[in-house]
């Protein structure tokens, strides 16, 4: 079966907490992801495999949902109808990522709600470029453009991560990823070819949303300890650090286009690496920003909790409907 | 006691003339509100002309630690397959 059910879940995780992975069984699994072999639901798979695709499958998910918040504040300061409905295709698309990646890590044998509680309680992290405001209408292009620019970087190669459920998940965001970027570009397209103050918007735009974009691929890869395990088994297809090199070396002559300067001034073409060399990055802001000490994070999550708790009244409505129409099918 | 909706997986037909094909899955109290909500979720450019959704748990799936014994014998009889029988070069296309 595709989805594992929640009851079954509970035996799982019991079953989780005494057993060892069998040698045998992580040889053979070992094997089949080398080959490239894709992994799917209910097939063995090492403890460690499982949970580690759960936390980032569901971090991933949630900061699709959060990704909603920071465009929803501008929906209603859009300036004109087309870049409304714009915006709020781009709006609807997140939401459905968030659930094709909530679908997809429930097959792992963790619930919807367990994974949604989890944000709401702020034990699960989602991407720290959200804990930062959008301040003008350029930001929503800088968005586009470098947040999910930055996305379409890290989710590319992870169509061919080793779960099916999640490889499969990655096909489809990334058809769509491709409309958000490029809506975001041609919106600072417009902004620069407009007056001096929306050129000086699309400045500010990105020089508050470079290095946040650049964090977005995560600590150093001296600083990630797991990357070498997923790396083998698949889960990550490559190293943080060449992840954020490509995207620097793919953006900068997409800001120079813009005419628009990167905020760095130590970044320069390289010619013997055939890369950009840029400055080093301020982790300790990003540690910061991860711990939920970023500067509108707890606007977020307040946000995204009274989002939740005012549809109540939906989902409760949906649900006596449904009982009330089952108890007359019976009764029939 | 998990309150969230039951499961159903989501199937959509691309085109006419194609089988409806497994795309995921969706959380929701009620079949209308399964097919709106996969609407919504796996529809929202054109990808489907027709879309099923069948609750999860009405499923029963093979178990993939068999799948060897499960599907082995299909290996095993190879004369089910057309290529198996040699026939002279005067008989085209048969």
């Amino acid at each position: 079966m595709y989805t594992t059910e929640l009851d079954k879940k509970a035996a799982d995780s019991r079953v989780v907490e005494v057993g060892i992975d069998d040698p045998q069984q992580l040889a053979r699994f070992e094997a089949r992801v080398a080959a490239d072999d894709f992994i799917e639901p209910n097939d063995w798979m090492p403890e460690t495999y499982r949970k580690t695709l759960v936390r980032q499958m569901s971090q991933h998910a949630h900061s699709e949902i959060v990704g909603m918040l920071p465009e929803g504040n501008w929906l209603t300061r859009a300036p004109s109808l087309s870049r409304k409905a714009i915006l709020l295709a781009k709006i609807q698309d997140e939401a459905g990522h968030g659930l094709y990646l909530y679908c997809a890590a429930e097959t792992l044998g963790v619930s919807r709600e367990q994974m949604i509680d989890a944000l709401h309680d702020g034990s699960a992290k989602y991407s720290t470029i959200f804990n930062y405001p959008t301040l003008n209408w350029a930001d929503i292009g800088a968005i586009g453009w470098l947040v999910d620019g930055a996305a379409i970087m890290n989710q590319v190669p992870l169509q061919r991560t080793s779960y099916g459920p999640y490889a499969r998940a990655m096909v489809r965001i990334c058809k769509e990823e491709s409309f958000h970027q490029r809506q975001g570009f041609e919106l600072m397209m417009h902004m620069v070819n407009g007056t001096p103050d929306q050129r000086e918007m699309a400045q500010d735009a990105l020089n508050r949303f470079w290095w946040p974009s650049l964090m977005m691929f995560g600590p150093p890869d001296d600083k990630s300890p797991n990357t070498e395990r997923s790396m083998r088994w698949r889960i990550k297809r490559d190293t943080n650090d060449d992840l954020r090199q490509k995207f620097v070396d793919a953006t900068v002559p997409q800001a120079e286009l813009l005419g628009l300067t990167v905020p760095d001034p130590n970044l320069r073409w390289n010619e013997e690496r055939g890369h950009y060399d840029f400055s080093p990055i301020d982790w300790e802001e990003f540690y910061a920003v991860v711990r939920g000490e970023g500067p509108v994070a707890q606007e977020r999550m307040q946000a995204r909790r009274k989002a939740w708790d005012d549809g109540a009244w939906v989902r409760e409505a949906a649900a006596s409907y449904e009982t009330k129409h089952a108890s007359a099918r019976i009764a029939a | 006691m998990s309150s969230d909706w039951p499961l159903w997986e989501v199937f959509v037909r691309a085109r006419g003339g194609l089988d409806h094909r497994h795309v995921g899955s969706v959380h929701a109290p009620d079949a209308g509100i399964a097919i709106r909500h996969a609407r919504d979720t796996y529809t929202r450019r054109e990808e489907g002309v027709s879309l099923w959704v069948v609750r999860s748990n009405e499923i029963t799936a093979s178990d993939p630690s068999e799948a060897e014994e499960m599907f082995e014998p299909a290996a095993s009889k190879i004369y089910r397959h057309p290529t198996f029988y040699d026939l002279p070069d005067e008989v085209k296309h048969m």
